[in-house]
């Protein structure tokens, strides 16, 4: 039913920067534009739209200034960084089904001011599901991923050292992308181990970066993406994912806090594809911190349980390891708008026309967040 | 940000919880049908999904499942009590029942490890919520 019926087309970006003068609606609008631009599709066409629950920027207001025609389709995806390759998925099966025939995926955000952390704004008094951790003082993200990482450093006998080849494999593609907010800053083992702790055991480069920019994709069936100039990044197979006993960021209480939704993720996009964990050329993995890279490397089958931090700093992830990872630099070294960019750097890889290219690249595996219900999609090339 | 600590809203279904960690007890919810214990409380039994519950009192022994040592930038509260450490503590009593709490030690941080024997306390915040903390001894 979905399986290479679609094809995302056009992609488009604005700048990205600690602080960009201008309204998300302004961000956004841009993105989407240079997204139509790309595929060569007249805002007319568009009848589709995708979007997060955390996007502010309405659907309404976003058709009519880009002038798009009758919508006939549009849905939002739950989760933050959980949300991107759910949002594409479903605008997917939109068009797959015949509802629609050409759709927009956006992202369009302003984080790089501290005031806008989410976990600043904690109420006085907690009635969701974080009333069980911030009374005590497990307040943010990043010290709800901690805890998975020091169990897993035990659990598997790692150290700091080990982990800290994720940020520097990262930071290593994002130096050659003039793209990337830390183009210029290089990173070596000292720079990170002596870095100030943010939640012992994660340090500074440990954390994706506080970014503002917009990014948009245009999704089309495949007779429009063929009849086009650009190599269609083909949606081979999607799936959702949520396990028993999730809890949102704090997946603690179930069996093993270590299996995350990811493992459903995996476990359904591989059934529903022609292809394994062996056949992906390019990986963009969801990566707010860096443990979530090791972690989903194992729930996508890429090696087994607790063997991924040895394979990274043997070279795994890097552009002559097995599976290149982030080859863009990431949320951790480009910049941090919820994962969009690693959909963006995926279908760069599928065309051939990433700065750091991986050598026909012709799948291309897209995750999102390792901590939250969360999704993932398969792009193939022609 | 808010100056105070963040405190839990009390609810139909936790309020045994917070009742009984008001008198430095530490309850679990139990399906009053299938007796099957459940953590973090909630309306509904996820196995047989009967909503009249009953409430045990346990030790609160548990084993250090994991920690971690929050810096700067936090909320004001905590960041007055950094370096803190917060656990995920597994109950002696029961399979997989993991809870959330700051873990004290007379000894230096460095001496605490994931497998750890604690015990739990209370930490009364004001009359109707007391949190429920972990001591190593």
């Amino acid at each position: 039913m979905l399986k290479d019926r679609t094809a995302i087309v056009g992609i488009g970006e604005t700048e990205f920067s600690k602080s960009i003068d201008s309204t998300e609606l302004n961000l956004a609008c841009k993105a989407i534009k240079i997204a139509l631009d790309d595929a060569g599709i007249s805002p007319d066409q568009v009848d589709a739209l995708g979007s997060f629950t955390y996007e502010e920027t309405p659907e309404f207001e976003i058709a009519r200034n880009l002038g798009f025609g009758d919508l006939t389709y549009w849905s939002q995806a739950p989760y933050g960084g959980g949300a991107s390759c759910a949002a594409i998925g479903q605008v997917a099966m939109a068009i797959a089904s015949g509802i629609s025939n050409v759709g927009v995926v956006w992202r369009s955000r302003k984080r790089g001011d501290p005031s806008s952390r989410m976990w600043s704004h904690t109420n006085e008094k907690i009635f969701d599901h974080w009333k069980w951790s911030r009374p005590s003082g497990l307040i943010r993200p990043v010290d709800e991923s901690s805890m998975l990482m020091r169990r897993y450093m035990h659990q598997y006998n790692y150290s700091r050292e080990d982990l800290a080849s994720v940020s520097i494999s990262l930071r290593q593609y994002a130096n050659h992308n003039n793209k990337a907010l830390m183009q210029h800053k290089s990173l070596t083992l000292d720079d990170y181990m002596s870095a100030r702790m943010i939640s012992d055991p994660l340090c500074l480069f440990d954390n994706c970066l506080e970014s503002d920019g917009a990014i948009a994709i245009v999704i089309a069936n495949l007779d429009i993406a063929k009849s086009l100039n650009k190599i269609p990044a083909i949606i081979h197979s999607y799936s959702q994912g949520m396990n028993k006993e999730h809890q949102l960021m704090t997946h603690y209480h179930g069996d093993d806090p270590l299996e995350s939704s990811s493992y459903i993720t995996a476990s359904n996009l591989w059934n529903l594809s022609d292809y394994t964990a062996k056949d992906v050329d390019v990986a963009q993995i969801y990566d707010a911190f860096s443990p979530m890279i090791p972690f989903s490397l194992e729930a996508y089958n890429f090696c087994s349980k607790g063997q991924a931090l040895k394979l990274i700093n043997e070279g795994l992830i890097s552009i002559n390891g097995d599976i290149p990872v982030n080859t863009s630099g990431g949320s951790l070294s480009e910049v941090y708008l919820h994962g969009m960019n690693l959909v963006t750097e995926a279908v760069r890889q599928i065309r051939g026309s990433a700065v750091t290219q991986v050598k026909n690249a012709k799948l291309a595996l897209v995750t999102t967040c390792d901590a939250t219900p969360n999704a993932a999609i398969l792009l193939k090339g022609e | 940000m808010i100056e105070s600590i963040p405190i839990p809203g009390i609810e139909d279904f936790d309020r045994a919880y917070w009742e009984n960690c008001s008198q430095n007890k530490l309850s679990i919810q139990h399906c009053a049908g299938c007796k099957q214990p459940r953590f973090p409380p909630r309306h509904m039994c996820p196995k047989c999904q009967s909503i009249e519950d009953e409430w045990n009192v346990v030790t609160g022994k548990a084993i250090l499942w994991s920690f971690v040592i929050p810096r700067p930038p936090l909320l004001p509260v905590f960041e007055n009590q950094s370096p803190y450490i917060v656990g995920l503590v597994e109950l002696i009593e029961y399979d997989n029942i993991r809870i959330i709490g700051q873990i004290k030690t007379d000894e230096s941080i460095d001496s605490l490890e994931i497998g750890d024997t604690l015990n739990v306390r209370f930490k009364k915040i004001n009359d109707e919520i007391s949190l429920p903390y972990w001591v190593k001894e």
